[in-house]
């Protein structure tokens, strides 16, 4: 049974009146204070909803019957060009390693997703957690009363828990840097406590002969979970009030834009998994014009939020990801539009301590094998960064079908590990 | 000039409409509250299933004792009914509805509220919306939208006309015609991708809610567990092969084929329509979508019939049968039928076979599963052990708890802010704002999007959402559109109060526990008004697991 939930104050009253304040978590502020590699690891995710075309981002063939009109760019990293498109991210490649051959099996957006977001691929008799969610899992989260797992703008599947539980999905912001929703009580504290105190009774009734069930529903969790946000400081990571005006606008006044600046708020408080999606890049039809138009959002908060880590010496400690469900063929349609492609696709990784200015397999220029070069699983891309977060990949989980599984199938990339 | 004189007849109609704003105002705030017993025909319907629902019984008690299981005890009747009103309405039943339904003492009084709730139209525009997600999902552009409207209001059609099953997915597969004349075609049109129909999506959609299997994944590729081979895939989506959009709408040219580019050579192929199984149900008709159509339905395709049971079963009881045992696989995602041999069948085929052999009679197949015992369990159960327990939720020996969909909850608070029942009858001023604020908590709450039979638990921003959300804290402040004051004026004693609130919002009654609690806190708050007390209450009984679960 939970106890009535306190609010903070009262909380603060009533351990201080007793003396066991000592016995609170740290709370609040202190994962801001905490800098480099001591401080709580995390990881942000980029979610390029829809398939990005890697021909138009990070793994141009211009000049081929595949390239289309993509012009490439030089970068930081000598001999390394990506698309023309991504011009900020171009001078800061040095910072990332690429990866230009993952594969997939699954080409329908939402079995793409499943998989590239948990590293299965769907299967009917279990659910597996999102990366997000297997790290929130892992990595204590006591020092957090927001959620350890935020997605924030218009994802249509964000990180779930899996057999972890809903209570590992990822909390939803859809307007990133708006008010989150329904955060403050519709009436005074005093009534409020008198609500939750009628709220324990009647839970308790319907509980009787129903104790099991009404625990999996997590109903009385939740609640007592909310009611802890409701009354955090933390929830300011979610506002962007305090930000200057030309911060803001080198992210891009975009819903993304505004997306990354808030996870980079969010990671500073100690929240543990970030996913911010940009949607709109299943270019079936006008691939050109879409893909840069996506491209040209992406460039300007990804290089905004790589700056911003670096400034604030956090990116020791917080992965950057950028990637989405599958690639596009590299055949142009008649409609100069490309289709799913989950045959060598690209993504790019920074920060963490992860090495940089790699440049991992590769795509083929004509368009004609379907196979890169060194093929990477995504599997593999997790179990390194789990590797690096300090988790062990190949920890084993009872689920709740009895069969016990890996947090991730794969096997560590070395490129990618920082030299032992 | 005396223009500035109102003729008398104009004045008197100034005065008519204002008297009837504040008729209609009035109406909506103190609705009568009739007792009057609806007249129910007597339905032969109900005696009609009795001996397939003794078969199911049969089997069930029978799988019980094999497996050891002890059944719970049979729900209270009021439970029963909030299960009904939830499964069939997406709502809770009003005080009005639990008022007529307490006073009406005929021993079948069950099977008589199921006949009139499925006559209800409440019924046809919430089962409709169900069945509308299965077949074309949930379409959120604008344009979109309107097809997908005109698609539900057709499906709500022919449920209030109680359609075969069986010709209504015929219609979606093989019907032609525009988009607004013939509803039934936006079937096909959700399927476009590139204003072009898209056979492959047509074809994994035909599958999955038809068939109740996937084949999706075959696409690319022969899958390694299931059956389907790539060529199975192709060979289906070949039958859409010839539809094309046009000015008439959806169309089938004769010579077109579904074509498909090999991965590897880059080649182009022509592939004709094939069918993965049941070669002999194929027809020779004129268009290839009016084969596949007659190929899905024909009626020894089990596959076709064991679908339709699994999903209604899992609208009605919130959980697909087949997410129990023996399969434990979600609802589109059925093995093959097994062999028909003399052992027991399972119960999803004998529902299957009465389906069938009743002409694909929806509303029977819904009288049938409301009517066995599994629908009519208790969901407490004192069994310990959380595996033990878990074996007894997989076999239906215990009523499952599950988390409502979006829309009953959002029903079910605007039903509980409202003491008449909100149906066609109610004042349009209600029905409208119903529909505005659905729609909005919906989206807030998580659509759960196609797969709603997904088994989920609570989680916080659904919690904060009914605790600090506008639309509960509408439904429950003192106002003249809501049931708070008329609860606090017409319920006369505390008792009273404290009873019917419990009534609207959770369909019981206080256990003694929460009354004298109520009733003790109420009395040391003696100053505070009546109205606020519901409001609190209302809020709390909201916010408490019995009300946002199925139970």
């Amino acid at each position: 049974m939970n106890p009535i939930p306190l609010n903070r104050r009262q909380y603060l009253q009533w351990t201080c009146g007793t003396g066991i304040a000592f016995l609170l978590p740290t709370l609040s502020a202190r994962a801001a204070t905490l800098r480099g590699q001591e401080r709580p690891a995390s990881l942000i995710t980029l979610w390029m909803g829809g398939g990005p075309s890697q021909l138009e981002t990070w793994d141009p063939h211009p000049g081929t019957s595949i390239g289309g009109p993509t012009q490439a760019i030089d970068t930081r990293v000598s001999g390394l060009k990506i698309a023309a498109t991504l011009p900020l991210m171009a001078e800061r490649m040095d910072r990332v390693s690429l990866l230009r051959s993952l594969v997939s099996k699954e080409g329908d957006h939402e079995r793409g997703t499943y998989f590239v977001k948990t590293g299965y691929r769907p299967d009917p008799t279990v659910r597996h957690p999102a990366i997000g969610a297997v790290i929130t899992h892992q990595l204590s989260t006591a020092h957090l009363d927001i959620p350890a797992f935020v997605s924030l703008g218009y994802g249509e599947w964000p990180g779930r828990g899996g057999y972890l539980g809903d209570q590992y999905d990822a909390f939803r912001v859809v307007e990133a840097g708006q008010d989150v929703r329904n955060l403050r009580p519709r009436v005074g504290e005093e009534r409020q406590q008198r609500r939750l105190a009628g709220l324990d009774v009647v839970t308790r009734a319907f509980r009787q002969g129903r104790a099991a069930q009404a625990d999996k529903s997590l109903h009385e969790d939740t609640i007592t979970r909310a009611i802890h946000m409701m009354t955090s400081e933390q929830l300011k990571a979610f506002e962007l009030e305090d930000e200057p005006v030309e911060r803001r606008a080198r992210y891009g006044e975009t819903n993304f834009g505004r997306g990354c600046l808030v996870a980079r708020r969010l990671v500073e408080t100690g929240v543990r998994a970030v996913e911010v999606t940009l949607p709109g890049f299943d270019s079936h039809a006008n691939n050109f014009e879409t893909q840069s138009l996506r491209a040209a959002e992406l460039d300007v908060a990804f290089s905004s939020l790589l700056d911003d880590l670096v400034e604030r010496d956090l990116l020791e400690s917080t992965i950057v990801l950028c990637i989405g469900e599958f690639g596009r063929t590299p055949r142009i349609n008649p409609l100069d539009g490309r289709d799913h492609w989950p045959n060598g696709f690209s993504a790019v990784v920074a920060g963490g301590g992860l090495r940089t200015g790699q440049v991992l397999g590769e795509t083929d220029p004509s368009g004609e094998k379907t196979d890169p070069v060194r093929p990477i699983p995504v599997q593999d891309l997790y179990a390194t960064l789990l590797r690096q977060l300090n988790i062990d990949p190949s920890l084993e989980l009872i689920t709740p079908i009895g069969r016990p599984l890996a947090l991730c199938e794969g096997t560590p990339i070395p490129d990618l590990l920082p030299d032992a | 000039m005396t223009g500035r004189q109102w003729h008398p007849v104009l004045k008197l109609s100034w005065l008519l409409v204002v008297v009837g704003l504040f008729w209609l105002v009035g109406r909506t705030a103190f609705p009568t509250l009739h007792n009057a017993n609806r007249t129910v025909e007597r339905n032969e319907s109900a005696q009609a299933v009795l001996p397939v629902v003794q078969v199911v019984d049969k089997a069930m008690r029978e799988l019980w004792e094999q497996e050891g299981l002890r059944p719970a005890a049979p729900a209270g009747e009021l439970t029963i009914l909030r299960r009904l009103s939830l499964a069939l309405h997406g709502t809770v039943p009003s005080l009005e509805e639990i008022r007529q339904f307490e006073a009406d003492t005929h021993p079948d009084r069950l099977p008589r509220w199921i006949e009139e709730m499925l006559r209800d139209s409440r019924f046809a525009d919430y089962f409709a919306e169900r069945l509308t997600r299965v077949f074309v999902g949930v379409q959120r552009e604008p344009f979109l939208i309107f097809r997908r409207d005109l698609f539900k209001s057709w499906m709500s059609d022919q449920l209030r006309r109680n359609r075969p099953y069986d010709q209504m997915v015929w219609e979606m597969i093989a019907q032609p015609g525009l988009w607004t004349g013939e509803p039934a075609t936006n079937f096909i049109t959700h399927g476009v991708i590139d204003k072009e129909p898209n056979p492959a999506k047509l074809t994994g959609r035909t599958v999955r809610a038809v068939l109740g299997q996937r084949i999706d994944c075959a696409e690319c590729h022969n899958h390694p567990f299931a059956n389907w081979k790539q060529r199975d895939f192709q060979g289906l989506a070949a039958f859409y092969g010839q539809v094309k959009l046009s000015p008439f709408g959806v169309e089938d040219d004769p010579k077109r084929r579904f074509r498909v580019t090999d991965r590897n050579t880059l080649e182009e192929q022509v592939i004709e329509p094939a069918v993965p199984f049941g070669e002999d149900w194929l027809t020779t008709r004129e268009t290839f979508r009016q084969s596949l159509a007659d190929w899905c339905i024909n009626s020894e395709n089990r596959r076709f019939s064991r679908a339709a049971v699994n999903r209604v079963w899992g609208l009605l009881f919130g959980k697909a049968w087949s997410e129990g045992a023996p399969y434990q696989v979600s609802v589109d995602d059925l093995p093959d039928p097994e062999e028909e041999t003399s052992a027991t069948p399972l119960v999803l085929d004998i529902l299957a076979e009465d389906f069938v052999a009743h002409g694909y009679d929806l509303r029977r197949l819904m009288r049938v599963i409301l009517s066995t015992e599994a629908f009519r369990m208790d969901s407490r159960a004192e069994i310990e052990d959380d595996q033990e327990l878990q074996r007894h939720l997989d076999h239906w020996a215990v009523f499952p708890l599950t988390r409502l969909r979006p829309e009953q909850v959002v029903g079910a608070m605007l039903q509980a802010a409202s003491i008449k029942t909100i149906d066609q009858n109610a004042a349009l001023i209600t029905r409208t704002v119903r529909l505005l604020r659905e729609a909005d908590f919906v989206r807030e709450y998580g659509d759960l999007g196609e797969n709603e039979l997904e088994e989920r638990s609570g989680t916080v921003p659904q919690a904060l959402l009914r605790m600090n959300g506008k639309l509960a804290a509408e439904a429950t402040e003192p106002n003249p559109f809501n049931a708070t004051p008329r609860l606090a004026i017409a319920s006369g004693s505390p008792e009273r109060l404290l009873e019917n609130c419990y009534l609207v919002t959770l369909t019981r009654r206080p256990l003694d526990e929460e009354r004298s609690y109520f009733l003790g806190l109420w009395q040391e708050t003696a100053t505070r008004p009546d109205s606020r007390r519901v409001q609190d209450l209302q809020w709390i009984l909201f916010n408490s697991p019995e009300f946002s679960w199925n139970h």
